[in-house]
Protein backbone atom coordinates (compact mmCIF):
# COMPACT_ATOMS: atom_id res chain seq x y z
CA UNK A 1 0.00 0.00 0.00
CA UNK A 2 0.93 3.45 -0.36
CA UNK A 3 2.32 5.39 2.85
CA UNK A 4 0.24 8.12 3.99
CA UNK A 5 -2.54 7.41 1.51
CA UNK A 6 -5.76 6.02 2.41
CA UNK A 7 -8.06 3.85 0.65
CA UNK A 8 -10.71 6.89 0.50
CA UNK A 9 -8.37 9.07 -1.18
CA UNK A 10 -7.85 6.24 -4.32
CA UNK A 11 -11.20 5.45 -4.38
CA UNK A 12 -12.24 9.60 -4.82
CA UNK A 13 -9.88 9.70 -7.78
CA UNK A 14 -11.32 6.74 -9.70
CA UNK A 15 -14.45 8.08 -9.13
CA UNK A 16 -14.05 11.60 -10.52
CA UNK A 17 -12.41 9.58 -13.55
CA UNK A 18 -15.07 7.33 -13.32
CA UNK A 19 -17.12 10.15 -14.46
CA UNK A 20 -14.85 11.78 -16.58
CA UNK A 21 -15.48 8.62 -18.74
CA UNK A 22 -19.40 8.67 -18.11
CA UNK A 23 -19.60 12.24 -19.38
CA UNK A 24 -17.34 12.09 -22.53
CA UNK A 25 -19.45 9.22 -23.13
CA UNK A 26 -22.66 11.13 -23.23
CA UNK A 27 -21.07 14.30 -25.04
CA UNK A 28 -19.24 13.21 -27.60
CA UNK A 29 -20.33 12.39 -31.24
CA UNK A 30 -17.74 10.67 -32.79
CA UNK A 31 -17.75 6.97 -32.48
CA UNK A 32 -13.54 6.52 -31.85
CA UNK A 33 -14.00 9.20 -29.18
CA UNK A 34 -16.64 7.20 -27.52
CA UNK A 35 -14.67 4.10 -27.60
CA UNK A 36 -11.75 6.37 -25.72
CA UNK A 37 -14.19 7.03 -23.12
CA UNK A 38 -14.76 3.51 -22.71
CA UNK A 39 -11.42 2.92 -22.33
CA UNK A 40 -11.22 5.79 -19.40
CA UNK A 41 -13.89 3.66 -17.12
CA UNK A 42 -12.79 0.82 -18.29
CA UNK A 43 -8.99 1.51 -16.92
CA UNK A 44 -10.78 2.63 -12.87
CA UNK A 45 -12.48 -0.02 -12.47
CA UNK A 46 -9.43 -1.82 -13.11
CA UNK A 47 -7.89 0.55 -10.37
CA UNK A 48 -10.61 -0.27 -8.12
CA UNK A 49 -10.57 -3.68 -8.47
CA UNK A 50 -6.68 -3.99 -7.71
CA UNK A 51 -6.95 -0.77 -5.30
CA UNK A 52 -9.59 -2.86 -3.07
CA UNK A 53 -7.24 -6.00 -2.76
CA UNK A 54 -4.30 -4.62 -1.94
CA UNK A 55 -5.83 -2.55 0.74
CA UNK A 56 -8.32 -5.05 2.36
CA UNK A 57 -7.35 -8.51 1.39
CA UNK A 58 -3.80 -8.67 0.74
CA UNK A 59 -2.79 -11.91 1.39
CA UNK A 60 -5.07 -12.98 -1.67
CA UNK A 61 -4.77 -11.95 -5.33
CA UNK A 62 -8.42 -12.41 -6.53
CA UNK A 63 -8.34 -8.48 -7.70
CA UNK A 64 -5.23 -8.98 -10.02
CA UNK A 65 -6.37 -11.47 -11.90
CA UNK A 66 -9.95 -10.30 -12.30
CA UNK A 67 -7.71 -7.14 -13.31
CA UNK A 68 -5.65 -8.91 -16.10
CA UNK A 69 -9.07 -10.29 -17.17
CA UNK A 70 -10.61 -7.03 -17.38
CA UNK A 71 -7.48 -6.05 -19.24
CA UNK A 72 -7.80 -8.73 -22.05
CA UNK A 73 -11.56 -8.16 -22.37
CA UNK A 74 -11.08 -4.74 -22.89
CA UNK A 75 -7.69 -5.41 -25.29
CA UNK A 76 -10.82 -7.59 -27.45
CA UNK A 77 -13.38 -4.96 -27.30
CA UNK A 78 -11.29 -2.03 -28.90
CA UNK A 79 -10.16 -4.74 -31.31
CA UNK A 80 -13.58 -5.48 -32.47
CA UNK A 81 -14.81 -1.97 -32.18
CA UNK A 82 -11.81 -0.82 -34.26
CA UNK A 83 -12.45 -3.34 -37.20
CA UNK A 84 -16.56 -2.19 -37.00
CA UNK A 85 -15.52 1.68 -37.41
CA UNK A 86 -13.34 0.99 -40.58
CA UNK A 87 -15.59 -1.26 -42.06
CA UNK A 88 -18.35 1.50 -41.22
CA UNK A 89 -16.11 4.26 -42.85
CA UNK A 90 -15.74 2.09 -46.06
CA UNK A 91 -19.34 1.91 -46.87
CA UNK A 92 -20.61 5.09 -45.03
CA UNK A 93 -17.47 7.74 -45.48
CA UNK A 94 -18.65 8.80 -41.33
CA UNK A 95 -18.19 8.06 -38.35
CA UNK A 96 -20.39 10.13 -36.62
CA UNK A 97 -23.19 8.48 -34.39
CA UNK A 98 -26.04 10.13 -36.10
CA UNK A 99 -25.18 8.86 -39.95
CA UNK A 100 -24.77 4.86 -38.67
CA UNK A 101 -28.44 3.72 -38.90
CA UNK A 102 -27.75 0.51 -40.38
CA UNK A 103 -25.44 -2.28 -39.38
CA UNK A 104 -26.05 -5.08 -41.54
CA UNK A 105 -23.74 -7.54 -43.10
CA UNK B 1 7.90 11.07 -0.59
CA UNK B 2 5.01 8.64 -1.81
CA UNK B 3 2.48 10.92 -0.92
CA UNK B 4 3.18 13.35 -3.37
CA UNK B 5 4.44 10.90 -6.15
CA UNK B 6 0.48 10.28 -5.52
CA UNK B 7 -1.07 13.23 -5.76
CA UNK B 8 0.92 14.53 -8.54
CA UNK B 9 0.24 11.30 -10.86
CA UNK B 10 -3.56 12.33 -9.66
CA UNK B 11 -3.21 15.40 -10.90
CA UNK B 12 -1.98 14.44 -13.92
CA UNK B 13 -4.56 12.13 -14.69
CA UNK B 14 -7.38 13.87 -13.59
CA UNK B 15 -6.12 16.89 -16.02
CA UNK B 16 -5.46 14.66 -19.19
CA UNK B 17 -8.55 12.91 -18.58
CA UNK B 18 -10.67 16.14 -19.23
CA UNK B 19 -8.40 17.22 -22.01
CA UNK B 20 -9.14 13.36 -23.93
CA UNK B 21 -13.07 13.83 -23.23
CA UNK B 22 -12.90 17.67 -23.94
CA UNK B 23 -10.21 18.06 -26.81
CA UNK B 24 -11.34 18.82 -30.47
CA UNK B 25 -8.46 17.36 -32.29
CA UNK B 26 -8.50 13.89 -32.33
CA UNK B 27 -5.54 12.82 -32.27
CA UNK B 28 -4.79 15.09 -29.19
CA UNK B 29 -7.30 13.81 -27.88
CA UNK B 30 -5.90 10.21 -27.74
CA UNK B 31 -2.74 11.32 -26.59
CA UNK B 32 -4.11 13.11 -23.35
CA UNK B 33 -5.85 9.31 -23.13
CA UNK B 34 -2.10 7.66 -23.02
CA UNK B 35 -0.83 9.98 -20.45
CA UNK B 36 -4.10 8.76 -18.12
CA UNK B 37 -3.00 5.16 -19.38
CA UNK B 38 0.73 6.22 -18.04
CA UNK B 39 -0.61 7.33 -14.82
CA UNK B 40 -2.88 4.25 -14.22
CA UNK B 41 0.32 1.96 -14.60
CA UNK B 42 2.43 4.54 -11.81
CA UNK B 43 -0.17 3.95 -9.41
CA UNK B 44 0.39 0.16 -9.89
CA UNK B 45 3.90 0.68 -9.33
CA UNK B 46 3.19 2.59 -6.29
CA UNK B 47 1.21 -0.21 -4.55
CA UNK B 48 4.16 -3.05 -5.34
CA UNK B 49 1.94 -4.61 -8.06
CA UNK B 50 4.26 -4.54 -10.83
CA UNK B 51 3.60 -7.51 -13.27
CA UNK B 52 0.10 -5.63 -13.47
CA UNK B 53 1.94 -2.68 -14.16
CA UNK B 54 3.61 -3.90 -16.95
CA UNK B 55 0.66 -5.41 -18.13
CA UNK B 56 -0.91 -1.89 -18.41
CA UNK B 57 2.45 -0.34 -19.99
CA UNK B 58 2.33 -2.87 -22.80
CA UNK B 59 -1.55 -3.64 -23.50
CA UNK B 60 -2.96 -0.62 -22.83
CA UNK B 61 -0.40 2.04 -24.02
CA UNK B 62 1.52 -0.11 -26.30
CA UNK B 63 -1.13 -2.19 -28.30
CA UNK B 64 -4.20 -0.39 -27.94
CA UNK B 65 -3.55 3.23 -27.83
CA UNK B 66 -1.72 2.26 -31.16
CA UNK B 67 -4.38 0.52 -32.84
CA UNK B 68 -7.14 3.61 -31.65
CA UNK B 69 -4.36 5.78 -33.07
CA UNK B 70 -4.16 3.69 -36.32
CA UNK B 71 -8.19 3.67 -36.87
CA UNK B 72 -8.10 7.92 -36.27
CA UNK B 73 -5.28 7.91 -39.02
CA UNK B 74 -7.96 5.75 -41.71
CA UNK B 75 -10.69 7.52 -41.19
CA UNK B 76 -10.08 11.24 -40.17
CA UNK B 77 -8.40 14.40 -41.30
CA UNK B 78 -5.67 15.61 -39.04
CA UNK B 79 -6.73 19.18 -39.29
CA UNK B 80 -10.74 18.26 -38.95
CA UNK B 81 -12.60 19.50 -35.88
CA UNK B 82 -14.65 17.46 -33.99
CA UNK B 83 -18.35 18.70 -34.00
CA UNK B 84 -19.19 18.70 -30.07
CA UNK B 85 -22.76 18.58 -28.30
CA UNK B 86 -25.07 21.60 -27.33
CA UNK B 87 -23.84 23.61 -24.83
CA UNK B 88 -27.00 23.27 -22.36
CA UNK B 89 -26.70 19.11 -23.16
CA UNK B 90 -23.31 19.51 -22.13
CA UNK B 91 -23.93 21.50 -18.64
CA UNK B 92 -26.75 18.78 -18.08
CA UNK B 93 -24.43 15.91 -18.43
CA UNK B 94 -21.58 17.62 -16.49
CA UNK B 95 -24.30 18.57 -13.54
CA UNK B 96 -25.51 14.97 -13.68
CA UNK B 97 -22.00 13.94 -13.57
CA UNK B 98 -21.07 16.17 -10.33
CA UNK B 99 -24.42 14.58 -8.84
CA UNK B 100 -23.14 11.53 -9.79
CA UNK B 101 -19.58 11.80 -7.84
CA UNK B 102 -21.19 13.00 -4.84
CA UNK B 103 -23.70 10.12 -4.72
CA UNK B 104 -20.70 7.60 -4.64
CA UNK B 105 -18.27 9.84 -2.67
CA UNK B 106 -20.86 9.98 0.47
CA UNK B 107 -21.30 6.24 0.27
CA UNK B 108 -17.62 5.51 0.23
CA UNK B 109 -16.82 7.98 3.00
CA UNK B 110 -20.17 6.61 4.67
CA UNK B 111 -18.39 3.12 4.41
CA UNK B 112 -16.01 2.15 7.12
CA UNK B 113 -13.39 0.05 5.16
CA UNK B 114 -11.45 -2.63 7.01
CA UNK B 115 -8.05 -2.21 6.59
CA UNK B 116 -5.11 -4.04 6.95
CA UNK B 117 -1.81 -2.74 7.23
CA UNK B 118 0.73 -4.70 4.59
CA UNK B 119 3.79 -3.85 3.01
CA UNK B 120 3.71 -7.42 1.13
CA UNK B 121 5.16 -7.34 -2.48
CA UNK B 122 3.60 -9.50 -4.95
CA UNK B 123 6.02 -11.06 -7.38
CA UNK B 124 4.80 -12.64 -10.58
CA UNK B 125 5.81 -15.86 -9.80
CA UNK B 126 2.56 -15.80 -7.28
CA UNK B 127 0.72 -14.59 -9.79
CA UNK B 128 1.20 -17.14 -12.31
CA UNK B 129 1.43 -20.21 -9.99
CA UNK B 130 -2.46 -19.06 -9.11
CA UNK B 131 -3.46 -18.34 -12.79
CA UNK B 132 -2.49 -21.52 -13.60
CA UNK B 133 -3.59 -24.04 -10.59
CA UNK B 134 -6.71 -26.00 -11.01
CA UNK B 135 -7.06 -26.37 -7.47
CA UNK B 136 -8.97 -24.54 -4.81
CA UNK B 137 -9.44 -20.60 -5.72
CA UNK B 138 -7.77 -21.74 -8.78
CA UNK B 139 -7.76 -19.73 -11.99
CA UNK B 140 -7.32 -22.11 -14.77
CA UNK B 141 -10.93 -21.99 -16.52
CA UNK B 142 -11.27 -18.63 -17.25
CA UNK B 143 -7.65 -17.94 -17.87
CA UNK B 144 -8.34 -20.72 -20.66
CA UNK B 145 -12.05 -19.48 -21.43
CA UNK B 146 -9.97 -15.64 -22.19
CA UNK B 147 -7.14 -17.10 -24.79
CA UNK B 148 -10.47 -18.70 -26.83
CA UNK B 149 -11.97 -15.67 -26.48
CA UNK B 150 -8.87 -13.35 -27.54
CA UNK B 151 -8.86 -15.71 -30.53
CA UNK B 152 -12.43 -15.17 -31.45
CA UNK B 153 -11.86 -11.69 -31.47
CA UNK B 154 -9.25 -11.81 -33.25
CA UNK B 155 -10.59 -14.13 -36.24
CA UNK B 156 -14.14 -11.70 -35.83
CA UNK B 157 -11.62 -8.35 -36.42
CA UNK B 158 -10.38 -9.63 -38.95
CA UNK B 159 -13.10 -10.89 -41.45
CA UNK B 160 -15.04 -7.77 -40.22
CA UNK B 161 -12.21 -5.15 -41.06
CA UNK B 162 -12.04 -7.89 -44.42
CA UNK B 163 -15.13 -6.19 -45.50
CA UNK B 164 -16.98 -7.78 -48.76
CA UNK B 165 -16.39 -11.92 -49.03
CA UNK B 166 -14.09 -12.99 -51.27
CA UNK B 167 -15.22 -13.93 -54.25
CA UNK B 168 -13.56 -16.97 -57.03
CA UNK B 169 -10.72 -15.18 -59.41
CA UNK B 170 -12.29 -16.00 -62.64
CA UNK B 171 -10.88 -13.49 -64.76
CA UNK B 172 -12.46 -12.51 -67.94
CA UNK B 173 -9.43 -12.25 -69.95
CA UNK B 174 -8.86 -16.42 -69.60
Amino acid sequence: MIEGISIYEILTLTTILFFIGVYGFITRKNMISILISVELILNTSVVNFVVINKYLYPEMLQGVYFSIFIIAVAAAETALAVSIIINLYRQISSVEVKDIEIMKY
Amino acid sequence: MERYIFYILALIMIVFAIASVSSRKMLRSVIYLLFTLVGVAGIFFLIDYNFLAAVELTVYAGGIIVLIIFSVLLVHHIEMRLEVAKLSKRILTAIACLIGIGIFLTTIYSYDFNVVENTTTTTTAEIGAGLLSYGEGGFILPFEVISVLLLAAMIGAIIIAKGKKLEPNNDESL
